[in-house]
This record gives structure tokens, sequence and C-alpha cells, in this order.
């Protein structure tokens, strides 16, 4: 929840209540995010985000490595609230695809 | 895992961790103070790249952890009622509260609703304005802008059935409640980067000069650990305790001002009372006066609350750095993720959860240089 993941800035927006909006592409995931809080943002620029919101700016390179270690670890659906965990059954892991170890009981 | 081997054999990792055995000389301990920190050492096994003499404890940053069991009965309770839409982070849904959880409660008929973001939040309570929208809002400072947008939004539309559930912690009171703690170990400290993204690092100086700790802000990716460890080892080798920024691509020193203002606006420091951990003087945001009517505390009244904590939970000092999460006995044994006693087995930054996920079969071989 408050990992952050990096993305691009594709589109920029306001909302009907006048709050600067945007479309931001997570490794093809694309998520509304807001963009309040950095207001000299544009598009094509990477951004950290949070629960939703830019909160810091980050460079190309840095944020494609950092992606690439999100989508390898496969953390990326998780972080991006893609995965509900009340859909999952049993839901209590929080590392999608995981095995649990043998019993040592 | 392809990463890890690659991280891991990488010259990058090779060398960082090389000059950080050659650095030291005596026996130090840091303390990494975010759980997605944690998760990252853990997983990608950098304590086992350190030399002996390092130690790393794991900190109280995991916002999930920590909140209060007293709260988490009380957002059961809210959310158990009819008519109220409870929204909360998908980290929250399983955290064992006194006698159930907020899954249990959605099972039970319970409107519980996993949102991403707070903003999901506020467009249910636009889209049923019937309905009593309840929103948990926990964290730290990473997430404490994101909570204060809904609720400045909200407010600004008139939203009356729009209400948080406020329970934010704040990084710097817990680091001043950890040094002055009589059992005190840590020398060190890894500050959390995105913290720091939002609030920036210039309140840590005085912390660093008063208690004379090394304060080296750090990002989670592996050679981001690496970087931070290697510099607090340098200042502390040195006689040094300053304040140094080793995650400089996305922290500046004085940090996101528009968010900082916003934050300025909805909420003021309280003490607040950290599961486990106990009350820290000034360490918790609450809403200012002109929010207060918000207050999902204030506006639902669920009565006098009873609070059972699992007596043999001991995650209490395993968010001190006090205890490492093998060694507690009900670790992997009546504890596990799906069958948690403590929040810290549940959460995707809890220190108990890392450790099961990752260091399964403590005692066995490979159990690393931290046990
Ligand atoms: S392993 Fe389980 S019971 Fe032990 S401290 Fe961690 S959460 Fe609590």
């Amino acid at each position: 929840m408050c990992l952050g993941v990096p993305g691009k800035v594709i589109e920029i927006y306001g909302e009907s209540d006048g709050v600067r909006m945007g479309k931001v592409d997570f490794d093809g995931i694309r998520k509304d995010v807001c963009l309040a809080y950095l207001p000299d943002l544009a598009v094509g620029d990477y951004t950290i985000v949070h629960v939703g919101f830019a909160i810091t700016k980050l460079d190309e390179a840095s944020a494609l490595e950092s992606l690439r270690m999100f989508r390898e670890l496969g953390l990326l659906d998780e972080e991006l609230g893609q995965v509900d965990p009340a859909e999952q059954s049993p839901p209590a892991c929080p590392i999608p695809g995981w095995q649990a170890p043998p019993s040592t009981a | 895992m392809k990463y890890l081997t690659e991280f891991r054999d990488g010259p990058a990792a090779r060398s960082l961790a090389a000059d950080i055995r050659r650095s030291v000389t005596r026996p130090w301990v840091l303390m990494e103070v975010c759980g997605g920190q944690t998760h990252s050492i853990i997983r990608n096994g950098i304590d086992q790249l350190l030399p002996p003499e390092l130690e790393l404890v794991h900190g109280p940053g995991c916002p999930v952890c920590v909140t209060p069991l007293e709260l988490i009965d009380k957002a059961l309770a809210i959310a158990a009622r009819p008519g109220v839409i409870f929204c909360s982070f998908g980290d929250m849904v399983r955290v064992p509260g006194s006698e159930k959880d907020l899954f249990r409660v959605k099972s039970e008929g319970g409107d519980v609703r996993i949102v991403y973001s707070p903003l999901d939040a506020l467009r249910l309570a636009r889209q049923f304005p019937d309905r009593e929208v309840v929103f948990f809002g926990i964290g730290f400072e990473t997430t404490a802008p994101a909570n204060a947008m809904a609720l400045h939004l909200a407010r600004r539309e008139g939203l009356r059935n729009f209400s948080m559930l406020v329970s934010h912690v704040l990084v710097p009171p817990a680091l001043e409640a950890i040094l002055s703690s009589p059992t005190r170990r840590v020398q060190g400290f890894l500050a959390a980067g995105h913290v720091c993204s939002v609030m920036g690092y210039w309140q840590y100086p005085p912390i660093a000069r008063q208690w004379s700790v090394p304060i080296v802000v750090t990002g989670f990716e592996p050679l981001d650990l690496l970087e931070g460890i290697r510099r607090a080892v340098r200042q502390l080798e040195a006689g040094r305790a300053e304040v140094e920024n080793a995650y400089p691509r996305a922290v500046t020193e004085e940090g996101n001002r528009p968010a900082q203002a916003l934050l300025a606006e909805v909420f003021e420091a309280t003490d607040r009372a950290w599961r486990g951990i106990g009350v820290i003087p000034k360490s918790g945001w609450r809403l200012t006066e002109a929010y207060r009517p918000f207050d999902a505390e204030a506006r639902f009244d669920v009565g006098a609350i009873r609070t059972v904590e699992p007596a043999r939970c001991r995650a209490g000092e395993v968010l001190q750095g006090t205890l490492k999460p093998h060694q507690c006995e009900a670790f992997g044994k009546e504890c596990t993720p799906r069958t948690p006693l403590g929040a810290t087995m549940v959460s995707s930054e809890g220190a108990c959860a890392a450790y099961y996920h990752y260091r399964p079969l403590p005692g066995a071989a490979g159990g690393g240089t931290d046990g």
C-alpha cells in the first residue's frame, strides 16, 4: 500500500471539481491519478504514485528500472490495487503467486 | 527468482557489499524504518550480504501494523452498521481485531469495499448520497496527502455522507521514541525514502545531533538499500552523526510543498497510540477544527470497546526491533498469513509476513546472519 509505483504521465486533464488529474501508465496498466501536488508535472514525465496521488517526479531511467523490479517480483497488480483481496479465497497472502511453504509441524 | 540472482550477482551489488565489508571494524546496529524496506531486505537477502558485525533491525514502519486495536474494533463496529459503506485499503481487511476482521464483517453482510485510493471512496459517496461512506484513513506521511485531498474535496463539495476514521502516524516522533527507550540498541537509521519525498528531511538534523545517530534517507530497491547502509556505516565508523540523502532521485530536502500545505490545513499533531508500542507524544495527526465534521469517530457512536490482544502475539517487540519474527513461539505454527494472530503477519509491509514468505524455515540451512 505505501511502496509507491513509478509511472509515466500520458494525459493531463482537470476534473469537474477543479483538481488536476491525469492518466498514468504503469507498465501497461493505466490509472487515473491526482496530479494536484505536482503542478509542474507534464505529459511524458515520470512520477512516483502513492494510493492514486503523484508525490514526486522521477527521471526516466530510474523509473524504468523500478518498474522492472515491480514487474519481476509480481508486485505491480497488488500495489495498483488490481487484486481485490476480498475476491480471493483465502485472501490473506499479500504476494500474488506465492505458495505456502511445506509445513514443518 | 530471476531478479534476485541478477541483483545479487550484479557488479554494483557486489562492489557495494564489498565496500561495506571493508569499512566495518566493529559491531553496529542499524534500523530500517519503513516496512517496504524490511520486505525488500528480507526478500532480496540483503542482510545475508552484510558482514556479521552489522545487524539490521526492523522498525515500526508498517502503518497497518501500528494501527491501534481499539481503532480496528471501532472500524469493525462501524462497518457492520446498516447503511454504511466502509472503504479500506486492501492491507487492512485481514488485520485481526479483538474478535474478527473486516473480511469477516463483509462475509456477515457488512458493505466493506477495498479501494485503491481515498478518491475512490469519495466517488462512492457522490454516487450513493443516501448511504454513509466511511474511509479508514491510516498510514504514514506517504498516504496522508491522499487522505487530506479527499477531505479537502469533501468539504468543498459539502459532501455530508463522507467521513474518515483517521489514524495517521508520523516517522520523526517514532525515531525519537526508539532512541529514548532504555532498551535502545539502534545506532543509526535508514529513513524511509517516500516519507521524505513528501516531507523532505529538514526535520532530521536536530534528531541526528541530539542523539548522535546518522540518519540516511534511503530508497527501497536493493541497490538503494545497500547504498544507504554503506553510507550509514561510513558515518558510524568515522564517528559522524549526520543526515545524508542516499535517494536524491526521489527526495529533496524541502519535500513536496503543495502537499505539506494541504496537510497543515487538514491535520494537526496529536498524541497517538501505536499498537504493540504504546502512546508516543505528538506522533500522529488528527483532523483540524475545520475538518472535524468529517471525523467518523465522532459521527458514529459505537459505545464502549473492550479490546483483547492475543496473549501469544509478540508483535510489539517485533515492531520495536527487540525480537526477530521467527523468534516468536507462534511464528509459522498458530500464526501464519492465513491464520494471523497479529497485524505484522498480515500486512504486505509487516515484518512477520516478510519472514514467513522469504525465510520459511528458520533454524534450517540459510537462516542468515540475523538469527
Ligand atoms: S509471528 Fe504472529 S504471533 Fe508472533 S509476533 Fe508475529 S504476528 Fe504476532
